[in-house]
């Protein structure tokens, strides 16, 4: 809430903490830290006669919680104007539509 | 035109102040940035749909890649995003000798990044895992034999998607070199760092792309 204030008062010019960077820093070495261990566990769940793969799924978790602190602090998205999340939350919704458009076609080929 | 000071030339006539000037060259910058989503996006895209179709081969080629180097150069990379955002807060306070040093340890990590993915891809050539005519892969003992026709189409993204990123990185670097021949002519001030932020935010956005490039290369299919 501070940090929004202080963008409203001084726009051109918002000044990001070096101690958020190093901070963001340490969240970033201890995700991969962390990506790597867990790509070595065997994440499956078994429930009764089904397998439920969870390596995959963390993984990604891992890697959209990294890209998400390097979007939002190091490229200052935090403290942007509206339009610039408007315009990547549109990038990202057609980035799905192509992935999700395409993956249906091919999976239900053989329908 | 040097003995001009950066002041008076920051902001371009067609603006009204240097607010909205930076509000212009950001949103134009992300703009380019969400077609490099696009963009790496189809590849992506691919990548996930024969990654389901021949998974297991997917698997053998990702075992095949030496996790330690990726995840070595994960480490990199994010240090050099650290030395990028650093680059641009020393702009932002007019600190000229911290800026040029920030932006060449950031070319420094990126070159380390090149060299690491240079000796990848030596390896890769030597155990002959480049697609092509002379494309071998026996299956490791005790796993599940994989057809090599799927491996190699795995090589193809490996190397489609790695080296895609590593042209983005080599452009970074030219683009990087450039900015310390300016900041060391004394071209930037608190008023006007735009070129150093809008690079900051292309290097930022590559290090994403190699966040997931690691997760989806090296690491799938790790156990077991």
């Amino acid at each position: 809430m501070n940090a929004h204030i202080e963008a409203t008062e001084h726009p051109q010019h918002h000044i990001v903490p070096v101690r958020v960077y190093l901070v963001v820093f340490f969240l970033l070495m201890l995700g991969t830290a962390l990506t790597v261990a867990a790509a070595f566990q065997d994440l499956d769940v078994r429930v009764g006669g089904l397998t439920i793969p969870l390596n995959t799924p963390i993984a990604m978790a891992i890697a959209g919680g990294k890209a998400i602190l390097v979007v939002l602090y190091f490229m200052h998205v935090k403290y942007s104007q509206r339009l610039v999340w408007v315009w990547i939350i549109g990038g990202l919704i057609w980035l799905g539509i192509m992935i999700a458009v395409t993956y249906a076609d091919y999976w239900s080929r053989n329908w | 035109l040097s003995e001009q000071s950066p002041t008076s030339t920051a902001l371009a006539h067609q603006f009204d102040d240097l607010h909205q000037q930076k509000e212009a060259s950001t949103l134009g910058m992300w703009l380019f940035l969400v077609t490099e989503i696009m963009f790496f996006g189809g590849m992506f895209t691919g990548y996930v749909v024969y990654r389901n179709k021949y998974y297991d081969a997917f698997v053998a080629g990702s075992h095949a890649n030496d996790i330690v180097w990726g995840a070595t150069n994960t480490v990199v990379l994010i240090w050099s995003s650290l030395t990028m955002a650093l680059a641009v807060h020393a702009a932002q306070l007019g600190k000229r000798k911290a800026l040029v040093i920030c932006l060449a340890l950031t070319i420094l990590f990126g070159s380390v990044f090149l060299g690491i993915k240079g000796i990848e891809y030596h390896h890769k050539f030597v155990e002959n895992h480049v697609p092509g005519p002379s494309f071998e892969f026996h299956s490791e003992p005790g796993k599940p034999a994989v057809n090599p026709a799927n491996v190699q189409l795995f090589y193809s993204f490996y190397f489609a998607m790695t080296g895609m990123h590593a042209v983005h990185m080599v452009v970074g670097i030219g683009i990087l070199s450039l900015l310390v021949w300016m900041a060391w002519r004394n071209r930037f001030s608190p008023e006007y760092y735009a070129p150093v932020e809008m690079t900051g935010l292309y290097w930022h956005f590559v290090d994403v792309v190699w966040i997931f490039l690691f997760a989806l290369l090296y690491l799938i299919g790790r156990h077991g």
